[in-house]
């Protein structure tokens, strides 16, 4: 289970880096979804089968179908492809890099004080349910608030 | 090696069962429209046509594969490799019979609607890399109508799940021992069908490919073999679909034991497949708004009302 973990992982984090690095939208996209089944790979090793099947469903399902609609219909062709080339000099790699670093060193020193230990502890869709309606209902109730308004709004703008 | 779930034997058997049955399909299909519309199909080669399907095969397999100069090569390749993959995944958690499974999985539901969910990729890759107009416009079509009722899918379900009170698939089987949720859940089975089709997008709702207004919609680019897994991908989604209503509606595989429980469940599920090709013979294609309004305006409000008083009567008998 633990190698699955880090396989997962390496793949989650190696994606992310190539989402950054491909020119082309659509194939950045492609990386992103893989990237967001990794880490609900992760959330499944960890135990969260719940959190992993939502993170499939939600992110990589339906969030990301959004942004490749988007896409479909912003006709990106061989010029916005020329542009992100042009974009992507090794001098714009510099300062983000450095401050990168900084963060990752920062992370790595406060990480290596700590000794984990990796034991999963399954926890399933019944419990999930009793936090989010009982302790968590309040959250719960104002997300579904904000989402009602999204909608309203979106009726509203798709109205005019 | 023994025959039990989740046993390499188990998998190699209904991973190809599963493949040769849709490949099968084809020729079905196409003998049973005979049938429905006073012709008769393909009954030359081999038993009443049975070797159609072979003949079919070879000139697929063997036809020229070809990809277009202009189109994005990755996402085209990518394209038909995923739709085969999310509906060979979703069988995964089906269980046919005790004993006869890939996986029990927890998840099991949530499982078969994240694979969906992916399933819209398929088709959405296809019809952008194809870098076609008609194929773009069978993608734009596709995406609309693939997330919105894959929407109606999973609340329609949840009926089911609340009186099983189980995600897994064979808990949920098993929960209709003393009567199959058709009944409490007629509402539910009818807007799941509906869905079901329009999931996977066969006529009447084959809007994103509907060849008499944009050719071939987002399938217009490919030929040879990778257009032969769109096609098996179609009657994949079919099979998968009459299997989770049969599992989740109809009682799976429970049935009087003068028959196996496998045979049940192979008899209740064709007789879906027989039905969906019905419907596919029989009704006239919609208007893709005529769709998409039906759905958001006639379908949410209904299967949310459904999902209340089901939670009214489960919390008051209880």
């Amino acid at each position: 289970m633990i190698m699955l973990f880090y396989i997962a992982a390496a793949v989650a984090v190696i994606s992310t880096v190539a989402v950054i690095l491909q020119t082309n939208i659509v194939h950045a996209l492609i990386y992103l979804i893989l990237s967001l089944l990794a880490v609900a790979v992760v959330f499944y090793v960890l135990g969260a089968p719940f959190a992993a099947v939502l993170e499939a469903i939600v992110y990589a399902g339906a969030i990301m179908v959004l942004f490749l609609f988007v896409i479909m219909m912003l006709n990106m062709g061989q010029q916005s492809l020329d542009q992100e080339r042009s974009w992507m000099g090794p001098r714009v790699w510099i300062v983000p890099s450095i401050l990168a670093a900084v963060l990752l060193a920062q992370l790595l020193t406060v990480m290596s004080q700590y000794n984990y230990e990796l034991s999963p502890t399954k926890v399933d869709v019944m419990e999930v349910s009793a936090l989010l309606f009982g302790p968590y209902v309040l959250a719960v109730e104002l997300a579904s608030i904000l989402l009602l308004a999204g909608l309203v709004a979106a009726y509203h703008l798709a109205k005019k | 090696m023994t025959f039990e779930v989740g046993s390499g034997l188990s998998i190699a058997v209904i991973l190809t069962t599963v493949i040769v049955v849709a490949a099968m399909l084809i020729w079905v299909e196409r003998r049973l429209l005979g049938f429905w519309q006073d012709r008769l199909g393909p009954n030359r080669v081999g038993y009443f046509g049975l070797l159609q399907v072979v003949a079919d095969m070879i000139k697929i397999f063997t036809k020229e594969d070809w990809i277009p100069p202009f189109a994005d090569k990755f996402s085209f390749v990518l394209a038909p490799a995923i739709i085969m993959s999310v509906i060979l995944l979703s069988f995964s958690v089906v269980p046919f019979a005790p004993g006869v499974g890939v996986v029990d999985s927890n998840i099991g539901v949530l499982f078969v609607l994240a694979m969906a969910s992916l399933g819209a990729y398929s088709v959405m890759l296809a019809g952008l890399s194809s870098d076609n107009k008609y194929a773009l416009l069978g993608a734009l079509r596709a995406a609309a109508q693939m997330v919105s009722y894959e929407v109606f899918m999973g609340i329609s379900i949840l009926g089911v799940v609340a009186l099983s009170g189980s995600f897994n698939l064979r808990e949920i089987v098993l929960a209709q021992t003393d009567g199959w949720y058709i009944i409490p859940q007629f509402i539910g089975f009818v807007i799941f069908l509906i869905a079901g089709v329009a999931e996977s997008h066969r006529l009447p709702f084959d809007i994103p490919e509907a060849e008499q207004e944009i050719c071939a919609g987002y399938h217009t680019e490919y030929s040879g073999m990778k257009f032969g897994m769109f096609f098996v991908g179609e009657y994949l989604g079919l099979v998968l679909i009459s299997s989770l209503i049969t599992v989740l509606f109809f009682g799976g595989w429970l049935g009087p034991s003068f028959l196996p429980p496998i045979i049940w469940f192979v008899l209740k599920a064709s007789a879906f497949i027989a039905f969906f090709i019905l419907m596919r013979a029989a009704l006239p294609r919609p208007r893709y708004d005529q769709l998409m309004t039906y759905g958001w305006l006639f379908l949410l409000p209904v299967s949310l009302v459904n999902l209340l008083v089901t939670g009214v009567i489960i919390l008051s008998t209880q």
